[in-house]
């Protein structure tokens, strides 16, 4: 349970005597800020009394980038917005862009298009609760997840032959069709998953210390997570019900039958384990996309390598692994973007640390910004 | 004359002991866990890549003796000796083979329990001297678990010194019997606990917890210096591992010579596996839980341990 943080300020010495507080530069260079975050800490002992995240220190002008580049060379760049799940970026600015331009895309790249989404999911999860492990000290619970997603980057190379950036969702439809034998293969992972996952979640979630760690820690209430505009695993585990693929649905998740787990209390838990959740969840979700996908072409009939939509402006999001990505579009009638604006679940997750870790020791503050899981390609963009 | 130069014969051995032991203990640990995370560990350099932690001390070795300008020098410089002298002072009463010690001394349980406990004093220097905030929160939580945990390990200990009627480690295991290992289940596991959290590893490795204090109180140091802590890492779990074998698990089995000490030497090895084992399964702990393990539980049973011994040793053995 946290402290109350006012009570201890201005920090007091045995003699009585006001003392500084110490303040401990975390980062940006750091095992586990998961990238480059920096945080600067202002402790009393090992009480955290302020938490400050500093971002910006992977700021590429992705955004402003994009406006020299024509509407298909910016796609290689929103893989480099959230590199651990590179599809996600691809699908939200692909969208965007066929809205924007009246694309129509076929149905059997909407469907290759949830499946590699679905399968990115289960991969970027698998990030996100390995390094919670790699956080709480719990090395091997890191190597474990990484064999599921090593399972599903190897799917991808077969798809696109990379395994990082896949530049593979183009406006329109896909860059290529599921090569031959993909299918079954990508029916074997899916099945062999949920085994694995549940092993992972005995081994993490199931430990009595990893538990002790992490329950009660860095509680997010449900009115607290909506003001702060939280979305995806951060959200839903403190009990908001709220996935673009149910509330605004997208693509043919229609026709897709599954649950969205929610969890109750908030905590460094809860955050963790419905990413698991969530990943045996999409396991059934791409099975089933699997049996319904039917022969066809993969990219709209027609379109232009140049593509020059109206003027104009376009706003689509989806749920990625994070939340809520967005991506606004201005198109000023050229073949560049007048203007793209990334609305990243991420960023909007991260200001979250602020608000959670006073109170808690340093032990939490690790604890706290791996359970919500920023990736900071895409918080610095 | 001649008890100095004992000495400093068994000062030369002992190091040199503690270092082979750091080599192996080093590539056995990178063998343990990489079976446990589905990887095979080193095995380019030399046969099962036995030689690969040679190739690293000669690195370390080689490289920069870095002191920090805003270091406190002399301290800094002295802290791992500091560390990893008691640590090395703590084998001189471990029965190695039967009925013989390098010291056996008739409170050799007593100089083993309280000879590390110095190196409290060079983790907390190491961590104030380096004058970095990652290093002494480091240095602060190595001082108050490090003391903390000698409690129950004391006690633990104790069980078998009123059990055996003698505090000299030889003997202690020269009265083992097998119903021993039913009487100090309970004891032999607080010991291992508490020496596993006395030589801060995981999951008691708050002190230099990677994912928080990137590395603790030795944060700031480099080349052979580092070395040293490393090897008083593992030169403490060599020690605690025969220790532990001797006294709670019967040791040598009263066999004689090298068949004796071979016998001890494997129990070690198993012990040093678990601790392993448990240092890659389980994730750490935070700051309070690790003092509630210490007073609240560890402590209460192990006081429950050393009445059980009472009891069973006032009734049966006098």
């Amino acid at each position: 349970m946290p402290v109350e943080v006012e009570s201890r300020r201005p920090v007091i010495d045995e003699l009585g005597r006001e003392v500084d507080e110490l303040v401990v530069n975390i980062g940006p260079s750091h095992p586990s800020t998961h990238g480059v975050c920096r945080i600067i800490a202002h402790l009393d002992g090992e009480i955290v009394l302020k938490a400050e995240p500093v971002i910006g220190y992977l700021h590429r002008g992705i955004e402003k980038m994009a406006e020299n580049r024509t509407y298909l060379q910016v796609v290689p760049l929103t893989d480099r917005l959230d590199y651990v799940g590179s599809m996600y970026a691809n699908w939200a600015y692909c969208r965007a862009v066929e809205r924007l331009a009246d694309i129509r895309v076929p149905e059997r790249a909407e469907y290759i298009r949830v499946i590699v989404c679905e399968l990115q999911r289960i991969a970027s999860h698998m990030m996100g609760v390995g390094a919670s492990g790699a956080d709480t000290g719990a090395a091997t619970v890191f190597i474990y997840a990484f064999e599921v997603r090593e399972r599903i980057v190897e799917l991808f190379e077969m798809l696109c032959g990379a395994r990082l950036t896949y530049n593979y969702v183009r406006p329109g439809g896909v860059s290529a069709d599921l090569p031959d034998g993909w299918i079954e293969r990508c029916r074997e992972v899916v099945r062999w998953a949920p085994d694995r996952l549940r092993e992972l979640d005995t081994l993490f979630f199931g430990n009595y210390i990893a538990a002790e760690r992490m329950k009660g820690i860095g509680v997010l209430s449900e009115t607290d997570a909506i003001a702060w505009g939280a979305t995806g695993p951060v959200a839903r585990a403190s009990g908001v019900l709220f996935d673009i693929r149910k509330n605004d649905p997208y693509s043919v998740y229609p026709r897709l039958d599954f649950r969205v787990p929610v969890g109750e209390n908030g905590d460094c838990f809860d955050r963790g384990r419905i990413k698991l959740l969530e990943a045996i969840e999409s396991c059934h979700i791409v099975e089933q996309a699997l049996d319904q996908i039917q022969p066809g072409p993969v990219a709209a009939e027609g379109l232009p390598r140049l593509i020059r939509p109206r003027a104009g402006d376009a706003y689509d999001h989806i749920e990625s692994a994070r939340g809520s990505l967005g991506v606004y579009l201005v198109s000023d009638g050229s073949p560049r973007p007048y203007r793209m604006k990334v609305r990243s679940p991420a960023f909007c997750n991260l200001q979250l640390l602020g608000q959670l870790a006073p109170g808690h020791t340093v032990s939490d503050l690790v604890v706290i910004l791996g359970s919500l899981d920023p990736v900071f390609g895409e918080v610095d963009r | 004359m001649t008890s100095l130069l004992w000495g400093a014969l068994f000062g030369l051995l002992s190091g040199t002991a503690i270092a082979l032991a750091a080599l192996f203990g080093v590539w056995w640990e990178r063998k343990v866990s990489g079976r446990m995370q589905m990887r095979l560990g080193p095995q380019q350099s030399g046969p099962a890549g036995l030689l690969q932690t040679l190739a690293d001390t000669i690195k370390l070795v080689l490289k920069e003796d870095v002191t920090p300008a805003a270091a406190d020098p002399r301290i800094f410089r002295m802290a791992p000796l500091l560390v990893f002298t008691p640590v090395a002072l703590s084998l001189l009463v471990v029965p190695f083979v039967t009925g013989w010690a390098p010291l056996d001394s008739g409170v050799g349980i007593l100089l083993f329990l309280a000879v590390p406990s110095v190196s409290v004093l060079g983790v907390l220097l190491a961590g104030w001297s380096s004058a970095n905030t990652y290093g002494t929160i480091g240095g602060l939580r190595g001082a108050a678990q490090m003391v903390s945990y000698e409690i129950p390990r004391t006690l633990s200990v104790l069980a078998l010194v009123v059990v055996a009627g003698t505090m000299r480690p030889s003997a202690v295991m020269g009265a083992w019997r097998w119903w021993w290992l039913l009487l100090f289940a309970v004891g032999f596991v607080i010991y291992l606990i508490s020496s596993i959290a006395e030589m801060n590893r995981g999951p008691f490795d708050l002190p230099e917890a990677e994912s928080e204090l990137v590395a603790g109180y030795f944060v700031d140091y480099t080349g052979i210096r580092w070395a040293i802590f490393m090897m008083a890492e593992y030169g403490g779990m060599l020690a605690c591992s025969l220790f532990g074998a001797a006294m709670f698990l019967g040791g040598t089995n009263g066999l004689p010579g090298l068949l004796g000490g071979l016998v001890l030497l494997v129990k070690a090895i198993a012990i040093v596996t678990v601790i392993m084992w448990v240092k890659w399964s389980f994730p750490r702990f935070r700051q309070d839980q690790l003092m509630r393990l210490a007073w609240k539980v560890l402590t209460p049973m192990a006081l429950v341990q050393l009445l059980v011994a009472g009891a069973v040793a006032v009734a049966w053995l006098r």
